[in-house]
């Protein structure tokens, strides 16, 4: 899409905003599917169960979008959600045993998330703009090393959150409030912060500008390396929000924990529209595309109708689909 | 005198080849850590290793994790042309892969002794130390159309879809299939934590009566507690796990309703190979052969010597 020629001389389909809109038809199409299929698919307790799955995914992909739009890709997000899980519930063991009060360890833990997590994404950012190296390169290296770094902190095995602090951390993931369980009220807010900073704020420019044309983008004095050092820097800040509603889940993590994260990070952001090679797209796509891959997933555990052997062939097909749905409208 | 000090060099060296021939290494080749199981395999190995080298000072243990199959093989390689290895224990990644390789191995004169997943020619091994998948399966699944009294509803989280998979499958399949068992639905759940958690959330959703879940595996069925738990509907079911994972086992010691067995499936049987491949240098028992361990029944009786609080798995 180049420039926008003159409204009155296109036909009115033509402005409706397809790109927006065609994820969430991708989405409605399975839900009327998953509902034709499954009596429980519209319960209140599935749909809750989706929604609160997607967070995970979701909060990451929101950071992913900054990424991909600035022409990057983070291929190590999956690995980093892992090792800062890890480190999280190791550092509130150790400060558990120092004595210190559970409140004040659960804070502390938080805390602790989110510096790794912003440490990490800085590292990748800054290896990527000043090392002069392919993001593609430098990430695929931070997904060795992270996961490796789990499991060396796990010696192999599973790391596990010290009974005692249990139950204050729990309601983080089980709780809600206002009928609406924490996980969504997190993900609602990373996303309408992630869309005001992307779409409404000059930083939110520039990463499109980079995206688009980075030399041009260099020529027209914005600071390229430190704009993509800082989309960096908030993937790795989404990852640490992810981990802080994922470790309350089931208390533990290991060298398995967020195994293909990033895939299905990425998968999310093109589904939701946003172009591969960087320069266009938008957060509340990325968002109904996380949706989009937990409800498939879903629609099949609630139904006998594929063999289990080809989960993911039909996974992989709805994806393309998806996308195939999107790019033909765009036309 | 030239040529005497080329002869005493050539005994002196031979007198230290020969009393480099009298310490054995032994190379064991393990995929990994990356689920709790094969984490246990690796405490195990290292475990077994310590154990072995200090009651035998002859014997040496060079252990190699590998990430795939392809590495694996190369570490064999490494292991025929780098340490010269005399024996080799080996957990292979996958069976087709690696049965050439190790065939290579067994052709430069190295005994082999494979453990758990058995290589597509037997006639390579000169030691098979393995669990049993089918018997697993068929304990698992005994106990819940017992317990059931022949009928009930049931849903089974299946692991990767691997051979392993299908044998225990199967193994549960042959018994339920002469009960009023109905099995609800079965999916994968990969041996992973966070998807027995949400395979078990959809299941949920979908079944408003469930008798008892098959979670096959330990690692599964923290997953599936939790899932139970936050529908709040611990009370209703069971669930048989499986491999002896030492949380699950502290359960069933204290006669947890919600885990009232476990099936034995141990990592520890990596150490078992390693002990009865090192006999074969250390002592003039006859060891070559095969050994299957058994697939046990742990419950609250017999949980006690099952439980190793110290292991990683």
């Amino acid at each position: 899409m180049s420039t926008p020629p003159d409204a009155a001389a296109v036909p009115w389909t033509r402005r409706i905003p397809w790109q927006t809109l065609t994820p969430l038809l991708g989405l409605f199409v399975l839900v009327v599917i998953g509902a034709m299929l499954s009596d429980s698919f519209l319960s209140a307790s599935n749909v809750t169960n989706v929604l609160t799955r997607s967070a995970f995914i979701g909060i990451i992909a929101v950071g992913t979008t900054f990424v991909i739009i600035a022409g990057g890709i983070d291929l190590s997000v999956g690995s980093m959600a892992a090792f800062v899980a890890g480190s999280m519930i190791l550092g509130m063991n150790w400060m558990l045993g120092l004595g210190l009060a559970e409140g004040v360890v659960l804070a502390l833990g938080i805390v602790l998330a989110v510096v790794l997590g912003l440490a990490a994404g800085s590292f990748n950012g800054f290896t990527i703009t000043r090392g002069k190296i392919e993001p593609f390169i430098v990430t695929l290296g931070a997904l060795g090393i992270f996961r490796s770094l789990v499991t060396y902190l796990a010696d192999g095995g599973t790391i596990s959150l010290d009974f005692a602090m249990r139950g204050l951390i729990r309601p983080l993931f089980y709780g809600s409030f206002l009928g609406v369980p924490w996980p969504l009220w997190i993900f609602g807010a990373v996303a309408v912060i992630g869309s005001i900073v992307l779409h409404r704020t000059r930083f939110g420019r520039y990463v499109f500008a980079i995206g688009s044309n980075e030399d041009v983008a260099r020529y027209s004095a914005i600071p390229v390396r430190r704009i993509k050092t800082l989309t960096y820097i908030i993937q790795g800040l989404c990852v640490a929000i992810a981990v802080i509603i994922y470790v309350p889940r089931l208390g533990s993590a290991s060298g398995s924990t967020g195994v293909l994260w990033e895939l299905e990070a990425i998968a999310a952001v093109i589904i939701g529209g946003t172009a591969l090679k960087g320069g266009s797209g938008h957060v509340w796509g990325t968002i109904v595309g996380a949706v989009l891959l937990s409800t498939i997933g879903n629609v099949l555990n609630l139904t006998d109708v594929i063999s289990n052997y080809l989960n993911q062939a039909v996974q992989g097909v709805i994806i393309i689909l998806a996308v195939l749905l999107q790019r033909g409208r765009g036309r | 005198m030239k040529r005497i000090s080329i002869l005493l060099a050539f005994l002196l060296a031979s007198a230290f080849a020969w009393a480099q021939d009298d310490v054995v290494t032994i190379g064991v080749s393990i995929p990994a850590a990356t689920h709790g199981w094969t984490g246990g395999v690796n405490w195990w190995a290292d475990k077994a290793m310590n154990d072995i080298q200090e009651r035998h000072p002859n014997v040496r243990f060079v252990i190699n994790t590998a990430g795939s199959a392809t590495e694996q093989a190369n570490d064999l390689q490494d292991m025929v042309a780098i340490d010269q290895i005399d024996a080799l224990v080996i957990l292979p990644f996958e069976s087709d892969p690696l049965t050439e390789p190790v065939a290579q191995v067994k052709e430069a004169g190295v005994l082999v002794t494979v453990v758990d997943r058995g290589l597509i020619d037997p006639t390579i091994q000169d030691i098979y130390v393995a669990g049993n998948n089918p018997e697993m399966g068929r304990v698992s699944c005994e106990y819940i159309a017992d317990r059931l009294g022949g009928e009930g509803n049931i849903v089974v989280l299946r692991g990767i879809p691997t051979v392993i998979d299908n044998e225990r499958v199967e193994g549960c399949m042959e018994v339920l299939d002469a009960t009023n068992i109905e099995v609800l639905a079965s999916e994968y759940a990969n041996w992973n934590r966070d998807d027995g958690f949400e395979v078990m959330q959809d299941f949920l959703a979908r079944f408003d009566q469930i008798d008892a879940v098959w979670a096959q595996d330990d690692d599964i069925a923290v997953g599936v507690i939790a899932a139970l738990e936050q529908a709040n509907r611990q009370d209703e079911m069971f669930i048989v796990g499986g491999a002896g994972m030492k949380e699950m086992i502290a359960r069933v010691m204290e006669g947890d309703d919600l885990i009232p067995v476990n099936v034995l499936y141990p990592p520890a049987m990596i150490a078992t190979a390693m002990e009865v491949t090192a006999l074969y240098y250390v002592s003039d028992v006859p060891v070559l052969g095969e050994y299957i361990l058994g697939a046990t029944l742990i419950t609250e009786e017999n949980a006690e010597q099952y439980y190793f609080p110290d292991a990683a798995f």
